[in-house]
């Protein structure tokens, strides 16, 4: 069994440009921040190199902008990697992955229609959950907004 | 899509017991394309999640789905406990594994009962849903529900099973070890489901991993995944099983996958049981002080594959975001290669395959006399008619 840090060191030696910090959360559980220009490689790196599964991303909004969190599973080794991206308050905006794995599809149509994050180049940039009945425009996990 | 017939299938049919929308495109009986639409059913629960307490969260995640109520407390309960650092002790951990494989078992059946009437054949539905009914009734003996079973709290479980519950377990297990024979005997060796079933929605390899789908979905594709092996939590690696896999990827090794996963999941039970008669009774919980600020990830196997939660907290007493993703959530989207080039007729079996989650039980709170318009029963008489069934099914058992 790797140790933790020797294996966090390895990933992160093997990834592309564009990581500036990395945490042990607990055991089994990483975070590596990236840079937001950056995630399409690293995780092209993490899909296609390395296999991992891609979990689910979650967005929230914070002091710091909006934060993403893409979860990737290690199914050999029972780790979760989560590659951590802040965005701007003004114009968040990211690179989609659906076009590299359609698992990521969903996720960032919902995440755009939650919290208003752009997904460029996102091949089939509809609503999901809020198709007819939802006011444009507004984003019900923001922290400004108000029910 | 201009020269496409579109044939709707929703939001209210009466082969969909939620509301959800699938448009096929056709050209004659060939389904060319398939879109679908959401949302009517969205019940912002992660918005929700945010005003509860972290206790009061158990109850609302439970609510998430009527079939698979155990799988959200279950993830949730190891993200929490990433987060406040603790273990559970033995005992709950074995109670644990028990509540979340009886809830594969009874999935299954309804899963295995569904396939059949969507097939036309209903005789395996009314077995597969006739067979089921013990382990709802074990699980009402448990826990005093069919269904939300309230049994988990961070750093434990809330009740205990008792000695003459495990022996009622035992012997509902052995008789479904029967029963399950019977179902795979018909199911596997049926000319019929052969032939509606076999080459017949085929998700490639390639395929799931591209939609990261997960569970039997993932497994009859065989794609060797499984979260309870992969990634340990409560007693799973206590015991001795193996994951289930079928390298075909058509509907009929889904219904494979489940069926072996049933003698899997009562060999866990077993072997928990056993487990349960070495531990000390009445050690289920760790008491847990207080939250500290971070974030956990935690996850669970449900029967349609891998729950994922997500949890930041910043020191209060609730979450300040707690996302979930539920299996079906990637499992659905992989219609678009198994119903495409299908005909119409099979296009149903193989939206079914992957075992959508219908997550809206419904739930009654007044029963009224049409005619005269007058309350038979109220809220509260209901809650005492369950209580009273709940005893009735203890004394009987």
């Amino acid at each position: 069994m790797m140790d933790k840090q020797t294996f966090l060191e390895n990933i992160q030696q093997q990834l592309p440009e564009g990581v500036t910090g990395s945490q042990i959360i607990r055991d089994k559980r990483y975070m590596i921040d990236i840079r937001a220009d950056a995630l399409t490689e690293i995780a092209r790196y993490f899909y296609q190199n390395l296999k991992f599964r891609f979990i689910i991303a979650s967005a929230f909004h914070s002091k710091e902008g909006f934060e993403i969190m893409y979860h990737f599973s290690d199914d050999t080794s029972g780790n979760i990697i989560n590659l951590h991206v802040i965005l701007p308050e003004e114009k968040p905006q990211i690179e989609s992955l659906a076009n590299m794995f359609s698992g990521a599809n969903w996720i960032e149509r919902e995440m755009h229609e939650i919290l208003g994050i752009t997904f460029r180049n996102h091949p089939e940039p509809e609503k999901l959950l809020s198709d007819g009945n939802w006011a444009e425009g507004v984003y019900p996990y923001r922290k400004n907004f108000k029910s | 899509m201009a020269n496409k017939r579109i044939i709707p299938v929703g939001p209210y049919h009466p082969l969909q017991e939620e509301p959800e929308l699938f448009k096929l495109y056709c050209e004659g009986e060939t389904v060319k394309d398939i879109k679908w639409e959401t949302g009517y059913n969205h019940r912002g629960i992660e918005k929700l999640s945010e005003s509860k307490t972290f206790e009061q969260v158990f109850f609302l995640v439970e609510r998430i789905c009527g079939i698979c109520s155990t799988s959200h407390p279950f993830a949730y309960a190891n993200c929490m406990e990433e987060i406040a650092q603790v273990e559970p002790p033995n005992r709950a951990k074995y109670i644990r594994s028990i509540v979340g494989e009886l809830e594969r078992l009874h999935s299954h059946f309804l899963w295995v009962g569904l396939a059949g009437h969507f097939l036309g054949y209903n005789t395996v539905w009314m077995w597969a849903w006739k067979y089921r009914e013990p382990v709802l009734d074990l699980f009402e003996i448990i826990s005093g529900n069919r269904n939300s079973y309230a049994m988990f709290k961070i750093g434990g479980v809330r009740r205990d099973i008792s000695t003459d519950q495990i022996k009622l377990a035992r012997k509902i297990m052995n008789e479904l070890k029967k029963k399950n024979d019977l179902l795979t005997g018909a199911v596997m060796d049926d000319p019929v489901i052969h032939a509606r079933t076999k080459g017949v929605g085929i998700l490639t390899k390639q395929d799931v991993m591209d939609y990261a789908a997960v569970g039997p979905t993932a497994r009859a594709s065989g794609w060797e995944i499984d979260v309870r092996r992969d990634d340990p939590y409560a007693a799973y690696d206590m015991v001795d099983w193996k994951v289930i896999t079928a390298p075909q990827g058509d509907v009929f090794a889904k219904a494979q996958v489940r069926l072996l996963e049933n003698y899997e999941s009562i060999k866990i039970i077993e072997q928990c049981l056993d487990g349960l008669e070495k531990e000390p009774e009445g050690d289920i919980e760790v008491q847990v002080k207080e939250i500290p600020e971070g974030m956990g990830t935690g996850r669970a196997e449900a029967p349609r594959g891998e729950v994922f939660h997500f949890v930041k907290t910043d020191g209060s007493n609730s979450p300040v975001r707690h996302k979930i993703r539920a299996p079906s959530y990637v499992n659905i989207a992989t219609f678009k290669k198994s119903c495409v080039g299908q005909t119409i007729s099979d296009a149903t079996i193989s939206l079914a395959a992957v075992d959508p989650c219908y997550c809206c039980t419904e739930r009654m709170a007044f029963a009224y006399d049409w005619h005269t318009g007058k309350k038979i029963y109220d809220g509260n008489q209901l809650v005492e008619l369950s209580k009273q069934k709940t005893q009735q099914i203890r004394n009987n058992a």
